[in-house]
C-alpha cells in the first residue's frame, strides 16, 4: 500500500517535472516521445492509404475520407512527425556539441514544445469532431475555402499554434550556437550537425513567417468573411501557393538538413577519420539554406507563371543539385581510407546515399520545368519526395537516434534488432517508392482515391503496398527494440562509440548541467583531439566553481493551453458566437501567463560547488 | 554574477542592455525575430499589392485615403521613434526618472496614432461602407494596417508594463535589456509604418 | 577515338533506356509512349536527364561500392586509426565543376522546350482552332467559339496541326492532362487563364485526367481527348453545328422529362459552361460522366443516385423516379449525332 502510494507520488512528480521542465535534455525526451506518436499515427494513415490503393476500384475507405487521409498523413509527418524528432535531436546534441550548460533562452525551449504538441492534438481532434481537413496537405484554396465543415479551420488553427513554437524554436538555436559556445569552439570548429542546425535554425525564421502569413489570410477568409483568395470578389488564389511554397520549400530544407549534419558526424566517427572537406561541407550546407529560399515557384510550373519565371526557377532549382553533390561526394571521401564499422547507426547512414541520390537525381529532373508538366502531381513526385523525405530524413532519424540514444538515455540500442530492423525497412522503402517514378509516368496523378482497372497500373500499385506493409514490419521491430533495450540493456559509459565530438565527453546521460567545468576546444573534433594526444578528456576553460542553472516553470504549458482553448473557440465561433467566450478565456490565460512571466522576476538558481564535487565522487565510483 | 549584482549592480556599465549573458542572448534574438517579423510584413505587403487593384467594383483607394490625416499619423509614429531613442540615451546614461519620462511620452504619441487608426478605419466603415468583407483590397489593406495596428497596441501595452513594473525599482541589469528591445520593437513598428504610408496611401493616392 | 567509343556507348544505353521505358504503361495514357508533339518533346527532355542522372548514379555508385568492401573493418583492426584527411582542394573543385557543367547541358533544352510549349505565335490565325476548357468539380466543359460548338468530357481535336487551349475554371482549381499528347496546365477560377496547345500525330482516344486535388471525386474527373483527322473534324463540326433536336416517338416523352427536370444544369446546344455537362452529344460519348461504361442500366443508376458513382459531385439524387430515369435516358441516348470517332473508341477498347 505504502509502496504503491510512493510510486503514486513519484509518477506524479515526474509528470509534474516533464510539465515543468526548461532542461533541454528533457525536452529532448518530450519531442522524441510526442513526435514519435504522431510518426506512428502519420504511418498508420500512409497504411491505409496503401490498402485502399492495393487494387483497382477499391471501396476500403470512402473518398472524402481518402482526402482526409492523405492530407493527415502529410500534414502529420512533416509538421507533427519529422519536425519535432528534428528538435528532438537539436535539443538533445546542439548545446553538447558547442560546450553549453543549457539553449539560450530555457524557459522559450519549453514554451516551443508545448506550442507544438498542442498545435499537433488540435490537428488530430479533427478525426473526432466531424472529419479532419481534406485539401491536402498543402491546402490550396480555393478548394480549402470552400471546403465544408471544421477540417481545414482544424489545420488553420493547429499549424498556426505549432507554428509559432518552431519559430521560438528557431531562434532559440540560433542564439544558443552564437552567444553559447563553449572557449575556443570557433564557428569553424563546430561540428556539422551544428553547423546544419544554425543554417536549419535560419531558414525556419526566415521562411515560417510566410505560413504564418498564409495561414492568418486563411483563417480571416473561412472564419471572418475576408476574401483573399474569392474570385468573386476579386481575390486571388494563386497568393495562397505563393505564400504556402515560399514556406514550403524552405521547409524541406529544414527537414533534411539538420540530417545530413547527422550523417556527417556518423561517417566520421565510424569511419574513425576527420570529416573529409569540412570547410567544403560548411559551404555547402550554408549555400543549400541561401538557394532554398530561390525556387519555391519550382512547385508552381503547371500554375501558368509564363516561359521566363518558369525557366529562372528551372535552373535555380538544378542549381542546388550542386552543393549536394558536394555533400554527396565528400561523405564517401570521408569514409575512403577509414576503418568503417558497420553498426545499426552507420547501416542507416550509408543506405541513406543511395536512396538519396536517387531523390536528388529524380529532383534534377523535376525541375527541368518543361519536363515537369508530365511529372507534376503525379505518383512520379509522390515517389521523389518520399526518397528524400524518407531515404534522408527518416533514414537519418533512425541513424542518429541509434547513435545519439546512449547520450540521450545512457543506453545503447540492441544493435542485433537495429540491423533486423533495417532491412525490411530499407527493401519495403525501396518496394514502395522505386515503383511510383513509373506509376506517374503511366498516368496515375497523385491524390487519387482510386485508379480505374485497365489502366496497366494494377501490379505497380499492389508492389508499392506490399513495401508499406515491409516497412511497417521494420518500424515495428524497431519499437520492440526500444523497449527490449531500456528494459534490457546495460547502462553504458559516457563514450560508447569512441567519439570525436564534445557530447561524448560527458557521461551518458549527462548531468543536468551537463558540463561540470566548461571544456576548453582546441581544434576540430575537440575530444579526437585531446584523446590522440593521449588525454581521457577535455581541459577545463575554467575552475571549478557555482554553476548558474535556469529555474523550471509551468507559464509555458499554460500559454500554450490558452492558445489551444482559444483554437476550438475561433474555430466554432462562426457557428455560434457564444463559443466567443472560449477564445476570451483562452487567449486570457495566454496573455495572463504572458504578464506573470513579465512582472514576476526569474534569475534562475545556482548549482554550488559542493554538489558538484559530490556529483563527481559519485562519477567516480561508478 | 549573483543575483544581486544583476538586481543592484555596484556599478552599471556603460551598456547595461548587454551585459550580461542574459541581456546579450535577448539583444540578439530580438533583432533575429525582427528578422522574421520582416518576412511577415513582406508577405502581407505582397499580398496587398497583389490585391490593392482587386476593389470588386466598390471603393478604389484614390477614392479612400486622405493623406492630411495620414500625414498627422506618420509624424506622430516618426516623432515617438526620436524619442524612445531619447530614452535609450538616458538608460545608458543610468538616468531612469528621465527614462521614464521619455518613455512616457513616446507612449502618449503611441496612443495618439492608434486613436487615429481608429478614427480613420470607423471613417472608411461608416462613411464609405468600405470593410474587411468589401472586397479583396478591403481584406488585404484592412489585414495588412490592422496587423501593424495591432503590433503598435502590443507594443504600447509592452512598454507600459515595463514602465509600471519597474517604476519603484529602477534600473538593473536585468530590466535594462528588456526596455533595450522593447525601444528596438518600437523602432521597428515605425520603419514598417513608413513602408506602410508609401505603399499604401502615396502610391494608392497617385497610382 | 574514345570521345567516338564514349558517344557509342552513350547512344546504346540511351537506346536501352528509351526501350526499357517505353514497355511502360498502357497505350494513350503512358507519358512514356509519346503520340504528340507536347509528350514527344518532353519525352525527349526526359531521356536526357535521365542519361545524365544515371551517368552521375553510376559513378556515385561504383565509388560507393569501392569504399564499402575496400575499407570495411577487418578482424583484428578493430584498434586501426587511419590517417586524418582534412580533405582535396583539387577533387573538390572536380565535383563541383562536372555537375555544372551536367547541369548547364540539361539547362539549355529544358529552357528551349519551356519556351516552345508556351509559344502562341499561330493562336488567332486563320484556321487555326482555340477551344475554351473549363475545369469544373468534377466534369469538362469545351467550348468551340469560332463554330458555336459546346460539348463536355470528349475533346475532339484534328490531327497533325496546332489546337489552342483557352483554360479556366468555374470552381476549384483543376489541371488538364493528357500525357500522352502533352503535358498538364492548371486550370484556375478567377482571372487567372492560362494557355497551352495540343498537337495529335496519330489518330485515337486518349485518355484524360485531372492532376490537381479538386474535391472526393478528383480521382473520377476524367476525359478523353478524340483526335480525329482534319477531314474527319470538319465533317464533326458540321454534324454539331446541324443537330436536330426532335425526339423518335419512343422518346418524347423523355424529352419532356428532360427539358422539365435536366435543362436547367444540362444545355443541348452551343452555350457557356452550365452547371452541368453539356449533353448535346451524349450518345457519342465514350463514357458516362468520364468514368462509366455506357449502358442504358448504368445511365439510369446515374441519373438516379449519382453520388454512388462520383462522390461529392454537384448533381441532386432522385430528382425523377426510376422509370422517368429510363425514359430520359431513352432520349439522351439518342442524341448521338456524327459518326466521327466511332472507329477510334472501337479501337481503343480492343486493345484493352
Amino acid at each position: 500500500m505504502s509502496t504503491a502510494l510512493a510510486q503514486n507520488r513519484g509518477l506524479g512528480a515526474m509528470i509534474w517535472d516533464y510539465l515543468t521542465t526548461v532542461d533541454h535534455k528533457k525536452i529532448a525526451h518530450l519531442y522524441l516521445v510526442a513526435g514519435g506518436f504522431f510518426f506512428l499515427i502519420g504511418g498508420l494513415e500512409a497504411m491505409l492509404i496503401r490498402i485502399q490503393l492495393m487494387k483497382p476500384d477499391n471501396d476500403f475507405i470512402s473518398a472524402g475520407l481518402y482526402n482526409e487521409m492523405i492530407t493527415m498523413h502529410g500534414t502529420t509527418m512533416i509538421f507533427l512527425a519529422a519536425m519535432p524528432l528534428i528538435f528532438a535531436l537539436m535539443n538533445a546534441v546542439v548545446p553538447l556539441q558547442i560546450g553549453a550548460r543549457d539553449v539560450a533562452f530555457p524557459f522559450l525551449n519549453s514554451l516551443g514544445f508545448w506550442l507544438f504538441l498542442f498545435g499537433g492534438v488540435i490537428l488530430n481532434v479533427s478525426w473526432f469532431t466531424g472529419g479532419a481537413p481534406d485539401a491536402g496537405w498543402t491546402n490550396y484554396a480555393p478548394l480549402s475555402t470552400v471546403s465544408p465543415g471544421h477540417g481545414v479551420d482544424y489545420y488553420v488553427m493547429g499549424l498556426q499554434i505549432s507554428g509559432a513554437g518552431t519559430l521560438i524554436g528557431g531562434i532559440n538555436f540560433l542564439v544558443t550556437i552564437v552567444n553559447m559556445r563553449a572557449p575556443g569552439m570557433t564557428y569553424m570548429r563546430m561540428p556539422l550537425f551544428t553547423w546544419a542546425v544554425f543554417v536549419t535554425s535560419a531558414l525556419i525564421l526566415f521562411a515560417f513567417p510566410a505560413l504564418t502569413v498564409g495561414l492568418f489570410l486563411m483563417m480571416f477568409d473561412r472564419m471572418f468573411g475576408s476574401v483573399f483568395f474569392d474570385t468573386a470578389a476579386g481575390g486571388n488564389a494563386i497568393i495562397w501557393e505563393h505564400l504556402f511554397w515560399i514556406f514550403g520549400h524552405p521547409e524541406v530544407y529544414i527537414l533534411i538538413l539538420p540530417l545530413f549534419g547527422a550523417f556527417s558526424d556518423i561517417f566520421s566517427t565510424f569511419s574513425k577519420k576527420r570529416l573529409f572537406g569540412y570547410s567544403a561541407m560548411v559551404f555547402a550546407t550554408v549555400l543549400i539554406g541561401f538557394l532554398g529560399f530561390m525556387v519555391w515557384a519550382h512547385h508552381m510550373f503547371t500554375v501558368g507563371m509564363g516561359p521566363i519565371a518558369n525557366s529562372i526557377f528551372a535552373v535555380a532549382t538544378m542549381a542546388i543539385a550542386v552543393p549536394t553533390g558536394i555533400k554527396i561526394f565528400n561523405w564517401m571521401f570521408t569514409m575512403w581510407g577509414g576503418n568503417i564499422k558497420m553498426t545499426a547507426a552507420m547501416l542507416w547512414s550509408v543506405a541513406f546515399i543511395p536512396s538519396f541520390t536517387i531523390g536528388g537525381m529524380t529532383g534534377v529532373m523535376l525541375a527541368a520545368a518543361a519536363a515537369d508538366y508530365q511529372y507534376h502531381d503525379t505518383y512520379f513526385v509522390v515517389g521523389h519526395f518520399h526518397y528524400v523525405i524518407v531515404g534522408g530524413v527518416v533514414f537519418g532519424l533512425f541513424a542518429a537516434l541509434h547513435y545519439w540514444w546512449p547520450k540521450m538515455f545512457g543506453k545503447v540500442l540492441n544493435e542485433k534488432l537495429g540491423k533486423l530492423a533495417f532491412w525490411p525497412f530499407f527493401i519495403g522503402f525501396h518496394l514502395t517508392f522505386f515503383i511510383q517514378h513509373f506509376l506517374g509516368l503511366m498516368g496515375m496523378p497523385r491524390r487519387y482515391w482510386v485508379f480505374l482497372e485497365g489502366q496497366g497500373l494494377e501490379a505497380g500499385n499492389l508492389i508499392s503496398t506490399i513495401g508499406a506493409f515491409l516497412m511497417a514490419i521494420g518500424t515495428v521491430i524497431f519499437l520492440v527494440n526500444v523497449v527490449y533495450t531500456s528494459v534490457k540493456a546495460k547502462k553504458v559509459s559516457g563514450d560508447p562509440w569512441d567519439g570525436r565530438t564534445l557530447e561524448w565527453s560527458i557521461p551518458s546521460p549527462p548531468p543536468h548541467y551537463n558540463f561540470t567545468q566548461t571544456p576548453l576546444v582546441r581544434g576540430l573534433d575537440p575530444l579526437w583531439v585531446e584523446k590522440s594526444e593521449g588525454k581521457k578528456g577535455m581541459t577545463p576553460a575554467e575552475p571549478l566553481g557555482d554553476i548558474h542553472m535556469p529555474n523550471a516553470s509551468i507559464l509555458p504549458f499554460l500559454i500554450s493551453l490558452g492558445l489551444f482553448i482559444a483554437g476550438f473557440g475561433f474555430i466554432y465561433q462562426v457557428d455560434n458566437k457564444a463559443w466567443l467566450i472560449l477564445v476570451f478565456l483562452g487567449m486570457g490565460l495566454t496573455l495572463g501567463s504572458m504578464l506573470t512571466r513579465s512582472l514576476k522576476d526569474d534569475l534562475g538558481h545556482h548549482i554550488h560547488k559542493e554538489e558538484l564535487e559530490k556529483d563527481l565522487e559519485k562519477g567516480a565510483g561508478e | 554574477m549573483s543575483h544581486d549584482d544583476v538586481l543592484n549592480p555596484k556599478q552599471m556599465p556603460h551598456d547595461p542592455e548587454k551585459a550580461t549573458l542574459e541581456g546579450k542572448n535577448k539583444f540578439l534574438a530580438f533583432w533575429f525575430f525582427l528578422g522574421g517579423e520582416t518576412v511577415l510584413f513582406a508577405s502581407l505587403f505582397g499580398t496587398y499589392l497583389a490585391l490593392n487593384r482587386s476593389t470588386a467594383g466598390e471603393n478604389t483607394p484614390e477614392n479612400l485615403f486622405g493623406l492630411e490625416l495620414v500625414f498627422i499619423m506618420t509624424m506622430l509614429l516618426l516623432t515617438s521613434s526620436l524619442t524612445s531613442v531619447y530614452a535609450m540615451y538616458h538608460m545608458k546614461n543610468h538616468d531612469f526618472k528621465k527614462m521614464q519620462l521619455w518613455l512616457g511620452i513616446t507612449v502618449a504619441l503611441g496612443l495618439a496614432f492608434l486613436g487615429f487608426e481608429i478614427y480613420e478605419f470607423v471613417h472608411y466603415i461608416h462613411e464609405y461602407e468600405f470593410t474587411f468583407r468589401s472586397s479583396a483590397f478591403g481584406s488585404a489593406f484592412y489585414t495588412l494596417v490592422g496587423f501593424h495596428g495591432g503590433h503598435v497596441l502590443f507594443g504600447l501595452c509592452w512598454i507600459v508594463t515595463l514602465m509600471i513594473r519597474n517604476s519603484k525599482r529602477g534600473l538593473n541589469l536585468y530590466n535594462a535589456p528588456k526596455f533595450y528591445i522593447a525601444s528596438l520593437y518600437w523602432h521597428f513598428i515605425d520603419v514598417v509604418w513608413v513602408f506602410i504610408f508609401t505603399v499604401v496611401y502615396l502610391m494608392g493616392k497617385v497610382g | 577515338m574514345r570521345g567516338w567509343m564514349g558517344k557509342l556507348r552513350a547512344f546504346f544505353i540511351f537506346s536501352a533506356l528509351t526501350l526499357l521505358l517505353t514497355g511502360c504503361g498502357v497505350d494513350n495514357l503512358s507519358a512514356l509512349k509519346p503520340k504528340g508533339y507536347g509528350s514527344d518533346l518532353l519525352f525527349d527532355l526526359m531521356m536526357i536527364s535521365i542519361a545524365i542522372m544515371l551517368f552521375v548514379f553510376i559513378i556515385v555508385m561504383a565509388i560507393y561500392t569501392f569504399v564499402l568492401i575496400r575499407y570495411r573493418q577487418k578482424k583484428g583492426q578493430e584498434d586501426f586509426i587511419p590517417k586524418q584527411t582534412e580533405g582535396n582542394k583539387a577533387l573538390e573543385v572536380i565535383w563541383t565543376v562536372i555537375p555544372i557543367i551536367l547541369l548547364l547541358v540539361l539547362a539549355v533544352p529544358t529552357v528551349q522546350a519551356t519556351f516552345d510549349l508556351a509559344d502562341e505565335s499561330t493562336k488567332g490565325d486563320e484556321g487555326v482552332t482555340t477551344i475554351e476548357v473549363t475545369g469544373n468539380q468534377y466534369w469538362w466543359h469545351f467550348g468551340y467559339p469560332d463554330d458555336e460548338i459546346s460539348t463536355s468530357q470528349d475533346l475532339y481535336i484534328p490531327t497533325g496541326e496546332r489546337v489552342y487551349l483557352d483554360m479556366k475554371s468555374s470552381d476549384v482549381i483543376h489541371s488538364f492532362w493528357v500525357p500522352s499528347i502533352a503535358g498538364k496546365m492548371d486550370t484556375n477560377p478567377g482571372d487567372n487563364d492560362n494557355t497551352m496547345y495540343l498537337e495529335a500525330y496519330e489518330e485515337g482516344v486518349y485518355w484524360g485526367h485531372c492532376a490537381e486535388l479538386c474535391g472526393p471525386s478528383h480521382s473520377l474527373m476524367d476525359f478523353r481527348v478524340i483526335a480525329v483527322s482534319p477531314e474527319d473534324y470538319d465533317q464533326w463540326k458540321e454534324d454539331m453545328q446541324n443537330v436536330d433536336p426532335e425526339a423518335t416517338a419512343e422518346a418524347q416523352e423523355g424529352q419532356e422529362l428532360y427539358e422539365n427536370n435536366c435543362m436547367g444544369c444540362h444545355a443541348i446546344g452551343d452555350g457557356a459552361a452550365g452547371q452541368g455537362p453539356n449533353m448535346t452529344n451524349f450518345a457519342n460519348r465514350t463514357k458516362i460522366a468520364g468514368v462509366i461504361e455506357p449502358s442504358k442500366e448504368n445511365l439510369m443508376d446515374w441519373i438516379v443516385n449519382p453520388e454512388q458513382f462520383k462522390p461529392g459531385n454537384q448533381m441532386p439524387a432522385n430528382l425523377v423516379s426510376e422509370d422517368e430515369a429510363s425514359q430520359i435516358a431513352d432520349y439522351l441516348l439518342e442524341l448521338d449525332h456524327s459518326d466521327v470517332g466511332a472507329s477510334a473508341s472501337e479501337a481503343e477498347v480492343e486493345e484493352e
